[in-house]
């Protein structure tokens, strides 16, 4: 088993944030893991324009936003970054165990970051009931399959939930020469940012039905129809409202949940309702010297205010290790 | 055209069994299979019990053969064939002391056809053993030999097997006609995914089909019935909430809704019970996530709809109440293995011996092959186990420390060696390995596990599909 002063499990923007601030406050030796072979996380997949308006004054893609912070933390002398490498277990006590081709390591840390990320809630969580076909997918997936391989999932599409990733993808897939047939969200008001409904939606006349959800999905082997009914207060269909679109791809896009199970392994305590850590301050757990970020801590609206509470957590994890000027009494 | 001793019409589990049983001998065997891969109708829906063998009627085919197929599969099988088979238990609860005498009825009969170990016990036995129960839980029959395997990986254990012993399986090929003839000890022709196989034996699996095989083969003698079952996954983080297979007292028509611990460790809840006039219809319906979660919280209040990650619906082929396992006078050389519902997966290799006695009774010379390869080595799967191994694992091939699937730890080398077993579509990589089927569903691993498939297969994304033809994942791609 090796030791290290800190270890970030997680490359995305939120890791990259922590390990840069970390470095800045002083913490000499930092391993970053990263599962996928990439840095940037998340971003690599978001083609679009909105990265960096804060934090940059620029209108940067995700891979623009992601890259500024990667050539910073290449440059850094006390950041080792480890890709293809996913941690598998973390103890009350520290010890990392992950996997990489080729070898599973072991690495004691006296400072732990988890920059994990969040996951998409999916179809089965709702849930909507009807068949299983092929066609239905949570909308990051389809994201990564038409940004990152170039692969068009269909021809005609519903997207379910007015998540930011679903609108962003009802005009990507238009872009793409999908037809996007609508939008459906059962609440009153959208979930994404104003900015998205107006650039995604309004601009390609896609439409959106506020106040409904999918009652069913039909097809056999392939999506065939999804059947849609008006709701009321209580979310329950209103009788005689209901009717169907045809489509051969139905997107889910009906929020993010924090990834936490490291942490819950560790034997942190998790907020039951969001599956972030149960902590009264921004980036702390419930076992000191583990600290969480990001996503992982709440789900971010921008991903310029996941940079800033991540740096916040580096410096907090340095303050921890005894750097910087925090007194370390008030925080073990 | 092709000609053989013995064909077998399905891939699930009971002409798997069959087809395994069968090729100890000196046979010419094919096993034919509607759908792209074995496991994929019937069995892949199956909750996996292996059931003690209580519930059944004395007399009955379903009793002897449970008994006997659940016997099979803890003294033999289970090792033989590399299962990971989880003898938990089964308790059947009762909510109202009054009961207590159907429990005894229970105890009795099940006594009679030789299940072991039968005990009924109380709430104090209950509260040290399975605390979660809910205070309407009163006391309870425990059978200790009942357990739980994956029904699909218990299929393809059985093909790959079948597969060393010489039997010949052949996917996507429907069974489109049949015809008699008598030439050369030849009795049927069967056209099948567009070729021709003419056999002395006919062996009938086809599940929710074989009422129209029989009728194919000049034998229209009995209807298939499917009886629709949704059940409900809960996650994985819920294991410890359950430790043996928990049925209600049985009703007339069902055993009810269950609480059961899979063999990878999710909980799962129901089946529900309902004819369907459709051999298609696996849907499943908001009725019946209400009714699997008020059975399931009868027992255990403390289950909720938000520890539901996955859901699916199968369809029972009923016959009656019984089995159907017989030669068919009518046409002769036909044998049936029809209605083989629960506890179908445990009979299984108990039909599979008598489909065999009723096949030599009737003229097929069963001599023993010099060499049987009895053994199956067992895949390994990381989620399975300790860290130590894996680390070995790697060691061996450092292709194990590529992870693709996260939620369940599933490596690169497994998906690979899944598709040299056999898995041709999304499905059957997840039925074999678990990659796909943690609580994200495939959106972080599905681009990496087409890819690998792409690779091995040779195929392009745009012909790699869910389930088979029809079920394509990608419309186009951008070159």
């Amino acid at each position: 088993m090796t030791e290290r002063e800190l270890v970030i499990v997680g490359g995305g923007p939120a890791g990259l944030a922590a390990a840069l601030a970390a470095g800045e406050a002083g913490v000499k030796d930092i391993l970053l893991i990263e599962r996928d072979q990439h840095l940037g996380g998340i971003l690599n997949q978001c083609i679009h324009t909105g990265f960096g308006l804060h934090r940059f004054k620029a209108e940067l893609t995700g891979p623009e936003y992601a890259d500024r912070f990667v050539k910073t933390v290449e440059k850094a002398p006390e950041i080792e970054v480890s890709l293809r490498s996913f941690a598998v277990k973390l103890t009350g006590d520290r010890v990392i165990t992950y996997l990489k081709p080729g070898a599973m390591e072991e690495v004691k840390a006296r400072a732990v970051i988890l920059a994990t990320g969040c996951r998409e809630r999916t179809r089965e969580m709702i849930p909507i009931c009807g068949s299983r076909p092929a066609g239905v997918y949570p909308a990051g997936l389809a994201q990564k399959m038409i940004n990152l391989e170039g692969w068009i999932p269909g021809k005609e599409a519903v997207i379910v939930g007015s998540g930011d990733i679903g609108l962003i993808m009802a005009r990507r897939m238009t872009l793409e020469g999908m037809k996007v047939k609508a939008v459906i969200e059962i609440q009153k008001t959208t979930r994404g940012l104003t900015r998205n409904v107006v650039q995604c939606l309004e601009d390609y006349g896609i439409p959106l039905h506020l106040r409904h959800k999918i009652l069913k999905i039909t097809g056999r082997d392939r999506v065939e129809k999804v059947e849609v009914v008006r709701v009321d207060d209580n979310f329950a269909g209103i009788p005689r409202s209901g009717f169907e679109i045809r489509c051969d791809t139905v997107l889910i896009s009906v929020g993010l949940i924090p990834e936490n199970e490291l942490l819950e392994m560790a034997g942190a305590q998790i907020d039951p309702k969001t599956n972030g850590p149960l902590s009264a301050r921004v980036n702390f757990t419930s076992i000191p010297g583990i600290f969480v970020c990001g996503n992982a801590f709440r789900v971010y609206d921008l991903a310029d205010n996941v940079s800033l509470d991540s740096e916040s957590a580096g410096r907090s994890a340095a303050e921890y290790l005894g750097k910087g000027s925090a007194d370390r009494g008030n925080l073990s | 055209m092709e000609t053989c001793d013995v064909l077998i019409v399905g891939a699930g589990v009971t002409g798997a069994a069959i087809a395994r049983e069968l090729s100890r001998y000196k046979l010419k065997i094919f096993l034919l299979e509607k759908e792209v891969e074995a496991a994929f109708g019937v069995s892949k829906s199956n909750s996996g019990i292996i059931h003690a063998g209580t519930q059944n009627p004395p007399s009955s085919l379903k009793g002897r053969l449970c008994v006997e197929g659940n016997r099979l599969i803890r003294e033999e099988l289970s090792k033989d064939l590399g299962l990971t088979f989880v003898q938990c238990g089964q308790l059947i609860v009762i909510f109202d002391l009054k009961d207590l005498p159907a429990l005894e009825k229970i105890k009795k009969e099940g006594g009679e056809l030789g299940v072991k170990g039968l005990e009924i016990v109380d709430r104090a036995w209950l509260d040290a053993r399975e605390p979660n129960l809910g205070p309407e839980v009163k006391a309870a029959l425990y059978a200790p030999t009942a357990g739980i395997v994956s029904p699909y990986r218990f299929v393809y254990a059985l093909v790959e097997n079948a597969a060393a012993n010489g039997v010949e399986l052949k996917t996507s090929h429907k069974v489109t006609a049949i015809r008699r003839v008598d030439e050369g000890g030849a009795r049927f022709e069967v056209e099948a995914g567009g070729e021709t196989y003419r056999t002395r034996f006919l062996v009938n699996a086809a599940g929710l089909f074989a009422d129209e095989i029989s009728a194919l083969a000049g034998a229209p003698s009995f209807k298939i019935t499917p009886r629709k079952g949704e059940e409900y996954l809960l996650d994985k983080k819920r294991g410890h909430l359950v430790n043996h297979i928990i049925f209600p007292l049985p009703s007339e028509n069902s055993k009810g809704i269950l609480i059961i611990k899979t063999s990878d460790g999710n909980p799962m809840i129901g089946p529900t019970a309902h004819e369907t006039g459709d051999k298609a219809d696996l849907s499943t319906t908001d009725e019946g996530l209400a009714e699997a979660l008020a059975g399931a919280r009868r027992m255990m209040p403390s289950i909720s709809r938000g520890d539901i990650i996955a859901y699916f619906a199968g369809l029972r082929p009923a016959c009656g109440r019984d089995f159907v396992i017989r030669r068919e006078d009518a046409a002769p050389g036909l044998i049936t293995a029809a209605g083989i519902q629960s506890p179908g997966l445990t009979a299984a290799p108990a039909i599979a011996v008598m489909a065999a006695d009723i096949l030599k009774t009737h003229g097929l010379g069963l001599e023993p092959k010099k060499e049987f390869h009895r053994l199956r080595p067992r895949p390994a799967h990381l989620f399975q186990i300790p860290p130590e191994e894996t680390k070995r694992l790697i060691a061996k091939n450092p292709a194990y420390g590529d992870i693709v699937c996260r939620c369940e730890m599933v490596s690169a080398v497994e998906i690979r060696d899944a598709i040299k077993r056999g898995a041709r579509t999304l499905d059957g990589v997840k039925f074999r390995t678990r990659a796909q089927s943690g609580r994200c569903h495939g959106g972080f691993c599905t681009t990496r596990i087409i890819k690998i498939m792409r690779e091995e297969l040779g195929l392009p994304v745009t012909e790699i599909t869910k389930r088979g033809p029809g079920s394509e994942l990608i419309k186009g791609e951008r070159i």
